[in-house]
């Protein structure tokens, strides 16, 4: 009886404990998902009459809408030209700045510098830097010679620029969690390797970048999640367009929520992007947490 | 104990009392959102026309929140409704009208004014400027910052390519060629024209097609007519001015960065909102001109621009308070001290015909011209579904410049697309 008592007592403080966490989890995240879920089986109320059930509908549109396999394109590209691309830098970066280098501290700012920008901020200077004619990058291109890239303005180039603008601003920060990974690690791993006369690039390899492996999963899954979330700069620069050719799912699901005032299909590319991100999420923590090597 | 309480329960009662009477002292608070849409100062006066307000009517006090461009505040003001915190009044795009009665958001100013001064009030703006504003013969936006297109060029540029600096083209033709001239005479160094293709392509072609005596939409919002021949050639000719005449960069030009673009003189002409005057005429240190937008067979220009709006979530009183506000920001004084200071419209002839603004424009003969242009002037594209239509034909647009389509293909597409977002809405 008394033991049982107490094994009661010891379930109802661990529920105690969850308490906060799983109320906070209900509120914000797992209620307005089934939310989005119910909204998404529904189109617009219409002048007047109230919102109609259609069931599926929504989906069987949006796999018919070009514009929205567009988008899902363009995020797959940006995605694609994001993520690795800062990762490299943010582990390049990270190894600089962790050497013996003079005005480490001034460097090591530097490069956190566009972290600490809000992105608004950050797309401003930068549509700045693309404007064609009056631009620091054409003004810099046309001393060799080359001139008149239309930066943002040419379907070609402008997804191409958005990346660029990105990988800048996210680099920064990702370096942080690679300078704190190099600065716990043991010394004497080095010391072990020079004896051994190992070179540099094969420490690297064998040592160093396996020994990153929870860092580089960490920073993988929170650029990946960045190029799907973070579409602020879109409003500044491009806002989705020349036609359609900047335009991320965020920004799509923003445009049909606000500018076309069509919640329930907004809700439906939700869904979507959550099921695409539910799936990624778990491949990696499946496949790439079984060759991650924790200290 | 007993003997007390009527003394405790009279001094309850005074409080009470006291408190009723301080409230009706209170000051009726309203709420407006209002956007900013060509940069610069003009969230400063803004609120410096709110305190001067304030000051005249102590029992009102307005929160005016600046909330970024017309679309981010249609943004915040549907958020804030939904969470019910409507704001009692707010300026918003003028093409915001069809979305706004069909979110049951916004009421008609004629269930709010009682007099008949009020009602001549109604009346006493330019016609053309009520025309995104009316439904059914009510009344659902008061002009506030209104804009049409006009054309900016730089008499320097025009000089040094050996045109008349004080001649503005008259006709498309013209535009092409001076413009083209200008490029040339430059050695490439400057472009000869500019007609910003992002932000709000449509307004944009909606002045060309409008030039050439094509208009865009029916007058009930349900219809639109973009692959019209005329419409077409709008366009042909828009994209003509880079690909033929060599006179316009390829691809999109940025609506935002165009400003700093003819400051800087990168270009000799540009399109845009009459609402940079000031600012352009401030930074501008060359000698430059303001005209009307060319024709093809006629002039013309959208007009363009924010109104206000009432909000129907709220008391009687707020309604009347924010009527009195709205009439005070509109009334012929202060838009002529806005007009003044931002080259926005004075929305009423009375405006122009106050001291101030008839000197300025006579000092400053450009200010007129967004004036004289409103009677070639036409209703901005609003209909039903509004963001799907003007996202419809700003694709086709951008398409058509960046060369991805013909223009013909582009807005037979663009036309496929409205017809099937409209086609709920025919009557």
């Amino acid at each position: 009886m008394y033991s049982l008592n107490a094994y009661r007592g010891m379930q109802f403080y661990g529920v105690l404990l969850l308490l906060p966490a799983a109320i906070l989890l209900i509120t914000f995240a797992y209620l307005p998902t089934a939310n989005t879920l119910i909204n998404s089986l529904y189109i617009p109320s219409f002048r007047g009459e109230p919102r109609t059930f259609v069931g599926l509908e929504n989906y069987q549109d949006l796999l018919s809408d070009t514009t929205f396999w567009q988008v899902a394109r363009n995020n797959f590209l940006y995605a694609l030209g994001t993520i690795p691309t800062s990762i490299a830098l943010a582990l390049g970066m990270a190894l600089l700045v962790n050497a013996r280098l003079p005005g480490r501290g001034m460097v090591r700012m530097a490069y956190f510098t566009p972290t600490i920008l809000p992105m608004i901020a950050a797309a401003n200077i930068w549509m700045f830097f693309y404007a064609p004619q009056i631009g620091l990058f054409n003004k810099l291109l046309s001393i060799v010679g080359i001139s008149g890239i239309n930066w943002l303005g040419d379907p070609n180039v402008a997804l191409s620029s958005v990346i660029v603008m990105s990988v800048w601003k996210e680099a920064g920060f990702f370096m942080i969690f690679y300078l704190a990974a190099l600065q716990s690690m043991a010394p004497e791993l080095k010391e072990a390797a020079d004896l051994e006369g190992t070179s540099r690039w094969s420490f690297f390899w064998r040592v160093t970048f396996p020994l990153l492996m929870p860092t580089t999963l960490f920073v993988l899954i929170n650029a990946l999640i960045n190029a799907v979330r973070v579409v602020d700069h879109l409003f500044i620069l491009t806002k989705g367009g020349p036609n359609n050719a900047t335009n991320l799912l965020l920004y799509y699901v923003y445009e049909n929520a606000f500018s076309f005032f069509d919640r329930t299909y907004a809700a439906t590319i939700t869904v979507v992007i959550l099921l695409v991100l539910a799936l990624v999420a778990t491949l990696k923590f499946t496949v790439l947490d079984r060759r991650t090597h924790y200290q | 104990m007993r003997t007390r309480l009527p003394f405790a329960l009279s001094t309850l009662a005074a409080g009470l009392l006291s408190t009723q009477s301080a409230m009706a002292n209170d000051p009726v608070e309203l709420t407006m959102y209002y956007p900013v849409a060509v940069g610069g100062e003009l969230t400063a006066v803004v609120d410096g026309l709110v305190e001067d307000f304030e000051a005249q009517h102590p029992d009102i006090n307005v929160d005016a929140i600046y909330a970024g461009n017309y679309d981010d505040t249609r943004v915040r003001a549907m958020s804030a409704i939904e969470a019910g915190e409507a704001p009692q009044l707010s300026v918003m795009f003028s093409i915001d009208l069809y979305e706004l009665l069909e979110q049951d958001a916004i009421m008609a100013f004629d269930e709010v004014v009682e007099t008949d001064e009020e009602r001549a009030w109604l009346d006493s703006f330019y016609p053309a400027l009520m025309e995104n504003g009316q439904v059914d013969g009510k009344t659902y936006g008061i002009p506030f910052q209104r804009s049409t297109i006009v054309m900016y060029w730089n008499k320097e540029a025009f000089a040094d390519a050996g045109l008349d600096p004080d001649t503005p083209p008259e006709n498309w033709d013209e535009m092409a060629q001076m413009a083209a001239a200008v490029r040339d005479a430059s050695n490439g160094e400057q472009w000869g024209v500019m007609i910003p293709s992002t932000g709000y392509p449509y307004w944009m072609f909606q002045a060309l097609a409008f030039q050439n005596g094509h208009r865009l939409m029916s007058a009930d919002g349900t219809e639109v007519y973009f692959d019209d021949p005329a419409a077409v050639e709008a366009l042909e000719y828009w994209v003509s001015l880079a690909n033929e005449h060599n006179a316009m960069p390829d691809g999109a030009l940025e609506w935002g960065t165009l400003r700093q673009n003819f400051l800087e003189q990168s270009t000799a002409m540009m399109w845009h909102s009459t609402g940079n005057l000031t600012a352009v005429r401030n930074q501008a240190d060359f000698d430059f001109g303001v005209a009307m937008l060319p024709m093809k067979t006629q002039r013309g220009s959208p007009t363009g621009g924010g109104n206000f709006y009432l909000f129907k979530d709220s008391s009687e009183e707020e309604q009347r308070a924010a009527m009195t506000f709205i009439r005070w920001m509109t009334a012929p004084e202060r838009a002529a001290t806005w007009s003044i200071e931002t080259g926005y419209m004075g929305v009423s002839p009375d405006a122009y015909a106050t001291d101030a603004l008839e000197e300025y424009v006579e000092t400053f003969p450009p200010a007129a011209v967004a004036r004289d242009q409103l009677e070639h002037a036409t209703a901005e594209l609003s209909t039903y579904q509004g963001g799907r239509i003007r996202q419809a034909l700003d694709n086709a647009v951008q398409a058509a410049l960046t060369g991805q389509m013909s223009p013909a293909d582009a807005l037979a597409q663009a036309q496929r697309e409205a017809e099937s977002v409209l086609r709920r809405y025919a009557r």
